[in-house]
């Protein structure tokens, strides 16, 4: 649906939420806890691989002075975001370290703080109002920005479109949808000001006809604060809230573009196909940041949450290993606990906790699970019901199991953003998720090797 | 008690790992079940009301048999028995389709056949493709068809049984006003299988399980929907085609059964069409009086392939772009 430049696009928003999905427990026990930054940690290990995209090469050696903010790596591929160090100190080491959000083993620096925290030279801060679109762009990117909804895809990236692209509108995503976490939501409430200022200047790259802010109705508070804030705006009242009943993957981008607006993204599609473009509200922050201060992303809100003495929403330094996190919650409490990175629906568990603070993570859960026997399915027909996307999990699980992969790609894995509602309902304790991102890999595995 | 054991674990190393989601709504395959048993209390009350001791006895032996066959079978295949509760509905629902003279030796043999051979032979719950409980019964029908099919009246907890020509059947007749023979067949107090002759409760039970959205609506609804319509199409009694037989009993308990069924809404509503339109065909064409039994079983055959054409469009889905393979 690519309108023509130039036309404006009367959007009629839908009413009703999404059939589909969960009505999941809130457990949002954060949500009235301000956001406290932790004290510097000794050591950080930064990741150069922390987004899709190319990994960065180092640009420091092993023995080097870093300072704050300064880029010690970066890549020449345009979908790629460069690292900063969030610590001034030394590169101790050019080691590899497991990534929390995907497990995978990545290239990563152990910088050593001399305590001082000395920050490099920023850039000026600027108007956004006077700087160009290609100017704003470089900064975003020089920053380091990534999706920090969970997709961590650059952010740069995304906003950069080409010629004949037409952005009718423009949604900022601050439904956060599952359970527990409360990063966007305090963002929200903290950081409004910031949040509405970047969004002003996505407005100004994208030039959307609308601009919708969208917020779960479990959020009242945050929903009442930004509709304060923007009413106390000067100009004309561009951005309107629109709430959302509470339900799980209402967040997820393609759902809430169909829930919203009525539009499917299409398969193999991005938003920007039916004219829509998605930024999640602490992205926005950054962006401010970037944008207007000058500041490169080397800290992020990460809700500590669960079995812990004293949940906690924190401002943490990039690259902090998890367990300082933990520590500084006053520790895990009860037995056969799960360390789970990110939220209870699409979360990783983490094995050990020496693994970094990277930039996607949201949430650092900690919660008591136990293994659960996986029985035959009865074709009950739940996981349909529920699947977002419209799939058949259950069909999908059945032949991951079998390593009928070919016939996975016929019933539409792709399409499968991993939202974990099939097995959540699933009677049968299936876990379908795993299966299909089983699948999943093996198909990448098999189209690699088919290409290279 | 020795010093050793009584030590306090060390915490592990490493935290114990889970697939996502780490969250479970906590619905089990047992619980499922047991609220359909629970349900189908309802028949199996209209039953022992009409039947008496007969039903008494089938019920308890059929589903007696249907629980140790599973239970013996899971032992010889060297599988750990679950009472998960669905060898009760088996067992449960063969009985509610048999006729209340029916020798309880026969009824043991049909519900072993059900568990035995329609069930655990095809590898237990969730892989079988033929309703057991209707497996059994047809089982029985083409094995003993003269015991298979004689009715009598209801009588209740009396021991004097009468013969009588069951709604379904060439010999049947009524002479009084249509509505009373109506209000008879809703109330149940006519000859047939013991629990589908009161169709008041079975409906009550069928709303039941669609309200807790156990079962789709698609279903029953598509079901019943084609019997009317075509037995009218064809100039029959629309109304005393769905208030007679198994109908109801069919519809709401044995073509909405998980495993034997279409997987999606689309696959549920051509499900329900076709095994309406084979019921009457059976119903009016056949040499048998009834058709329900059958229709179900060959559109349990035909579950598959519903399930193959029968897809849901994906979010997303745009003519021209499909998944390769």
């Amino acid at each position: 649906m690519k309108g023509i430049k130039g036309t404006k696009t009367d959007i009629r928003l839908k009413k009703k939420g999404s059939r589909y999905g969960v009505k999941l427990p809130n457990c949002k026990i954060t949500a009235q806890s301000p956001i406290e930054p932790i004290p510097m940690p000794p050591r950080v290990i930064i990741s150069l691989s922390q987004n899709p995209g190319a990994p960065c090469k180092p640009l420091v050696n092993k023995g080097d002075k870093v300072l704050t903010g300064q880029k010690i790596g970066n890549s020449e591929e345009f979908i790629s975001a460069p690292v900063h160090a969030t610590v001034s100190g030394e590169v101790s080491d050019i080691l590899t370290t497991i990534d929390p959000g995907t497990g995978q083993h990545k290239q990563a620096l152990l910088l050593t703080s001399d305590g001082k925290d000395e920050w490099v030279k920023l850039d000026a801060p600027a108007n956004p109002d006077e700087l160009s679109v290609k100017d704003i762009l470089k900064r975003i990117r020089e920053a380091g920005i990534v999706g920090l909804g969970g997709a961590v895809f650059p952010s740069h990236a995304k906003l950069s479109l080409a010629e004949d692209t037409k952005i009718d509108t423009l949604i900022l995503n601050g439904c956060e949808c599952e359970p527990y976490i409360t990063a966007d939501h305090r963002a929200m409430l903290e950081y409004g000001d910031k949040i509405l200022s970047g969004l002003n200047i996505i407005k100004k790259v994208v030039s959307p006809d609308n601009i919708y802010i969208a917020i779960e109705d479990n959020k009242r508070d945050a929903i009442k604060h930004l509709e304060g804030l923007i009413a106390s705006m000067e100009g004309d009242n561009y951005f309107k809230i629109v709430s959302r009943k509470a339900k799980y993957p209402a967040g997820a981008e393609k759902t809430l573009i169909e829930t919203l607006l009525g539009r499917q993204v299409p398969i193999n599609g991005l938003p920007l196909d039916v004219g829509v473009i998605v930024h999640n509200v602490n992205t926005v922050k950054a962006i401010h940041d970037a944008v207007v201060d000058g500041k490169p992303f080397i800290e992020r809100v990460v809700t500590v949450t669960g079995s812990v003495k004293n949940p906690k929403n924190l401002l943490v330094r990039l690259g902090t290993p998890l367990g300082s996190l933990i520590d500084y919650c006053g520790g895990i409490e009860g037995e056969a606990v799960e360390i789970i990175n990110g939220g209870p629906m699409t979360g990783v568990s983490q094995p050990d906790l020496g693994s970094p603070v990277t930039k996607g993570t949201n949430c650092l859960l900690v919660k008591e699970n136990r293994p659960v026997k996986e029985r035959d399915c009865i074709r009950c027909g739940c996981c349909l019901e529920v699947c977002p996307m419209r799939l058949e999990p259950s069909t999908l699980a059945r032949y991951a199991r079998a390593g009928r992969y070919d016939d996975c790609l016929r019933y539409y894995i792709d399409d499968c953003f991993e939202c974990g509602c099939c097995t959540y309902v699933c009677p049968s304790n299936i876990p379908i998720l795993q299966y299909i991102k089983t699948a999943k890999v093996e198909l990448a595995r098999r189209a690699n090797s088919a290409t290279g | 008690m020795p010093q050793g054991k009584n030590k306090k674990k060390a915490p592990p190393e490493v935290s114990p790992v889970f697939p996502a989601p780490h969250l479970r709504k906590g619905q089990t395959t047992t619980k499922i079940m047991y609220i359909v048993v629970l349900v189908l209390l309802l028949p199996t009350a209209s039953s022992i009301y009409y039947f008496g001791y007969n039903a008494l006895l089938i019920i308890s032996t059929s589903i007696a048999t249907a629980v140790l066959t599973e239970y013996l079978s899971k032992k010889l295949r060297g599988k750990a028995f679950v009472m998960d509760g669905s060898a009760v509905i088996t067992g449960l629902l063969l009985a509610l389709t048999l006729p209340p003279t029916v020798p309880l030796w026969m009824v043991a043999l049909g519900s072993f056949f059900a568990i035995a051979i329609a069930k655990e032979a095809f590898g237990g719950l969730g892989h079988n493709i033929f309703n057991p409980a209707l497996a059994g019964r047809a089982f029985l029908q083409v094995s003993f068809p003269i015991s298979m099919t004689t009715w009598v009246a209801p009588t209740g907890f009396s021991f004097d049984a009468v013969t009588s020509a069951s709604p379904l059947s060439d010999t049947f007749t009524w002479e009084a006003e249509k509505l009373s023979l109506y209000k008879e067949l809703f109330l149940g107090n006519t000859s047939g299988s013991i629990g589908e002759t009161m169709t008041l409760l079975i409906l009550l039970g069928g709303i039941l399980l669609i309200a807790t959205r156990i079962i789709d609506w698609r279903t029953p609804v598509a079901y019943i929907g084609a019997v009317a319509l075509l037995s009218f199409a064809l100039g029959q009694d629309a109304i005393f085609h769905l208030l007679s037989g198994g109908l109801m009993l069919g519809a709401f308990f044995m073509a909405t059964d998980y495993v034997t069924s279409p997987i999606t809404r689309r696959g549920k509503l051509i499900f329900g069409l076709g095994a309406g339109v084979l019921t009457v065909l059976i119903r009016l064409y056949s040499g048998m009086p009834e058709g329900v039994c059958f229709s179900i079983l060959i559109m349990n055959a035909l579950t598959p392939l519903i399930d193959r054409y029968a897809t849901v469009k994906p979010y997303g889905f745009r003519k021209g772009i499909r998944s390769e393979g």
